[in-house]
């Protein structure tokens, strides 16, 4: 059930693509996509504000390695940070290189029962490929977005179809955001851990991923559709100049209707993970607790039992056993 | 305890009832208790009766809770808001290894209040329900709460490996804060903190016990080390205001840890003083609820500023320091009547704590040792085989690694670790934190401490590790019964004990048995 209904519901968004290039290809082509990008950008600014908004009343980074304390210790200053540029170069492995999923281990019971902690890089590998190609793939569109051509552009086709498998072109960023996100899906239906906590939310964007890349994919070998006007459309939507040639084909409107979906998705689902990473106040904290003081902004006074009621309840027996008394 | 089963149930987890079966819950708050500290809705009840007896408006309170700590704490909302649910956390939990039960998968776990959240706050929620993880509050959800939330200890294993960040620890005391606003906590948290409240510290003794306590240690040591010792207890004027967990005076082994401090203290001649009144660094509130962990620590503060001290000194705890170092100064600060803390023996000024004004014992020590301050002979250890098991909170929420780490190699010839993904930031529970180490959870206790006790084991059978080294009150305890099912042959210990052990001090007798009245290998000290 969790894995149908949001493969149907691509599906159906696939379909609703196609009927909108033949039903109104204005509202496909211009306003969805606008309404789209509008609710995307609009969506994540809301949402960071939104976090923002909230204090971090206490200073508690999960600290990953040695402390900054006596000189002569060696301080880990990336996984431990205890300086503003090491939270810098924490925050960078995290978000470019994902270093906290590079130490994953898969624990095994053995049958002797003792366990084992075996390093575990398909994920991470996994992960690194998707949002890698992801952004190359965006990258590689602004040849369409953009006329002329930024100087980028080429640069990054050249490296990413350099194997010159095929005509058009084989690119391996479109071969490897697919086995990507097909591996995420595959783990989490093949684990029976990962299936028993995977929910509809996590299966229909990996879906609508796929469709979009799939879609992509086959307009660029398969279903050709008219390049020329692709781009028309596209230079017109990126200057605020919209305009909507004739002819371009139906492939293409199941694409960018599957692309507004995802943008006007984003902000509302787990995707938010991109922007939330920057705030998250276990990674992106010095861990300086004891050298700084951290404020918490609604800080209250609470009902706390003070030396004077102490002294009072247990006077005798402190004067019994002869300790010092405040008051005699 | 027979098996552990992997294998996931039949019923998707929103159709899988919790089962209250018979060591897998912890008794109910006694309401005195509850009545003593000022906390609401206390009443007799049981986790295995069908009945909680929850106040008629408790959806409401608890829904209300949550709001607020949704406005209050960045965290909470975060961690609602980004989890993807890679899995990457899984298997990293002890509970999850130790028993197989899904819902100890950390991020099944926060599914349990996620769900919540998604269908009170968010649209898709609202509108979607189950289909997008969301459901109601029920009386049913709130049981699950309380079973899974009591089966986390708050170590934050999982935190180190999720990408984002997210910290269980983080989500479990929100789940527990929510819980206590309709009355829903345990004994074993409640009785400790209401004893701190009162008396100063966890175990409920008075002024004139905890004066035996430290005169009886005293005269021990005086009497293994033929070197005087006379400590003294609520002196205005000390240079330092020592504090650690009550048990350490009150429980074994912790005791052979207090007559470690006892004897370093005397022989560097540090002008310190104990106090009656701030006479616990552990504080259960932690586990309770924020306000309850700012209403037991504030003594510590009161204490030094009455008592005139420079600064504090705190002995071996793991949660106790996960408060001291992240909360302590934010809640009860600014300790600007204190002095940015100096070591007087090395001159030393610990300026990783020029804030909070309060360093760690195995801070100062290491600094001891480094600078040849105290005269050690590892050799008088020799009959231990120690390993270090690194406690939760001072691992991950503080980072001390090295510093026992010098101060064992110091005291000892035969350190050995454990393997690599068992200890330091990867370090395994004891499975006893949090405030869950009390008798009738047992079977969780010991099916959490798994892990922990196989690593211990694979080390035993490899150098014949005979001595569980820690730097908690908790792990003292708890790791004790742990060995005691898994490894029997290893006993449990703290790192001021192989100090105690070690250290030749000024005029001493001869010494041939240990500070447990066993034999040393060979004589130290002059010999």
């Amino acid at each position: 059930m969790r894995v149908i209904v949001p493969l149907v519901a691509v599906m159906v968004l696939a379909l609703i693509g196609y009927a909108g290039s033949l039903v109104s290809p204005g509202l496909f082509g211009i306003i969805i996509p606008y309404a789209a990008l509008l609710i995307f950008v609009g969506g994540i600014i809301w949402r960071v504000l939104k976090w923002a908004a909230v204090p971090v009343p206490f200073r508690i980074p999960t600290t990953a390695g040695q402390q900054k304390s006596l000189p002569w210790i060696k301080d880990a200053k990336y996984d431990n940070p205890s300086t503003t540029f090491g939270v810098i170069v924490r925050m960078a492995l995290e978000v470019l290189l994902f270093r906290s999923l590079f130490r994953n281990t898969s624990m095994e019971l053995k049958k002797d029962r003792n366990l084992a902690y075996i390093q575990e890089l398909w994920l991470w590998g996994a992960a690194l490929a998707f949002h890698y190609s992801f952004l190359v793939i965006f990258l590689r569109h602004f040849r369409f977005f953009m006329h002329p051509v930024p100087p980028f552009v080429p640069l990054i086709q050249a490296f990413d179809g350099f194997l010159e498998i095929g005509v058009p072109t084989l690119y391996m960023t479109d071969l490897a955001l697919l086995g990507a996100a097909g591996y995420l899906f595959f783990r989490r239906i093949w684990y029976p851990q990962m299936r028993y906590i995977s929910l509809m939310n996590d299966y229909f964007p990996l879906f609508l991923i796929l469709g979009i890349g799939i879609s992509g994919v086959l307009m660029r070998h398969f279903f050709r559709v008219d390049l020329m006007a692709v781009k028309e459309l596209a230079v017109g939507l990126f200057s605020l100049h919209p305009a909507l040639p004739a002819g371009i084909g139906a492939p293409f409107f199941i694409h960018l209707f599957l692309v507004s979906c995802l943008l006007a998705y984003f902000p509302w689902s787990k995707l938010v993970h991109v922007a939330g990473v920057f705030m998250s106040p276990t990674r992106n904290l010095a861990n300086n607790s004891r050298m700084k003081r951290h404020i918490n902004p609604w800080n209250y006074p609470v009902k706390v039992h003070t030396y004077e009621e102490w002294e009072e309840e247990f006077h005798d027996l402190i004067k019994d056993c002869g300790l010092p008394l405040d008051k005699e | 305890m027979s098996s552990i089963s992997y294998q996931t149930p039949a019923t998707d987890w929103m159709d899988t009832p919790v089962e209250f079966r018979h060591g897998n819950w912890c008794h109910s708050a006694n309401p005195k208790s509850l009545e003593y500290l000022g906390l609401p809705y206390p009443r007799k009840w049981a986790a295995c009766e069908d009945d909680w007896k929850l106040p008629e408006n408790w959806k409401e309170i608890v829904l209300e809770g949550m709001r607020d700590r949704l406005q209050r704490f960045r965290t909470f909302r975060i961690f609602m808001d980004i989890c993807v649910r890679c899995g990457a956390c899984a298997d990293k939990c002890h509970f999850f290894i130790g028993g197989g039960d899904p819902k100890n998968m950390p991020v099944l776990r926060a599914e349990l209040l996620r769900s919540v959240y998604r269908r009170e706050y968010t649209l898709a929620g609202k509108i979607m329900g189950k289909m997008v993880g969301a459901r109601e509050l029920t009386v049913d959800v709130l049981k699950e709460w309380f079973s899974y939330f009591h089966q986390c200890t708050e170590c934050r294993r999982c935190s180190v490996f999720c990408p984002y960040g997210i910290d269980t620890a983080e989500i479990t005391m929100m789940a527990r804060e929510l819980m206590s606003l309709v009355g829903l906590s345990i004994d074993w948290i409640i009785t400790p903190a209401a004893n701190c409240f009162r008396t100063g510290n966890h175990l409920g003794v008075l002024p004139h016990g905890f004066k035996d306590s430290i005169d009886f240690a005293a005269d021990e040591m005086s009497d293994i080390t033929g070197v005087k010792i006379e400590p003294s207890i609520n002196r205005k004027g000390a240079e330092i205001l020592f504090v650690t967990p009550s048990a350490d005076y009150f429980a074994s082994p912790h005791y052979y840890t207090l007559l470690g401090y006892l004897a370093l203290f005397k022989e560097i001649g540090l002008d310190y003083t104990w106090s009656a009144f701030a006479s616990e660094g552990g504080n259960f509130g932690l586990f309770y609820s924020h306000e309850m962990m700012k209403r037991l620590n504030a003594k510590i503060y009161t204490e030094a500023k009455r008592l005139g001290v420079k600064w504090i000194l705190g002995g071996e705890c793991g949660h106790m320091w996960r408060v001291l170092h992240q909360y302590m100064d934010t809640m009860n600060g600014p300790a600007d009547f204190l002095d940015e803390p100096v070591s007087p023996i090395t001159g030393t000024r610990f300026e990783n704590a020029r804030s909070t004004k309060m360093v760690h014992i195995c801070e100062f020590t290491a600094d001891l040792i480094k600078n040849n301050k105290i005269k050690l002979d590892p050799a008088r250890n020799d009959h231990v085989v120690p390993t270090f098991h690194d406690s939760c909170n001072p691992a991950r929420a503080m980072g001390l690694l090295e510093e026992p780490r010098y101060i064992i190699n110091a005291t000892s010839n035969n350190f050995r670790e454990m393997p690599e993904n068992t200890i330091r930031e990867q370090t395994f529970c004891c499975g006893s934190g949090s405030g869950v180490g009390t008798d009738e959870f047992l079977e969780m206790r010991l099916r959490g401490g798994f892990p922990r006790a196989n690593a211990v084991k694979y080390v035993h059978e490899k150098h014949g590790v005979n001595r569980l080294l820690c730097i908690c009150a908790i792990d003292k305890a708890t790791l004790t019964p742990l060995m005691e099912y898994w490894v029997p042959e290893v006993d449990v210990g703290g790192v001021h004990e192989l100090v105690g052990n070690a250290l030749i001090m000024k005029g001493e007798k001869p010494r041939d048995t240990d500070l447990r009245g066993e034999p040393m290998k060979k004589a130290g000290g002059e010999a």
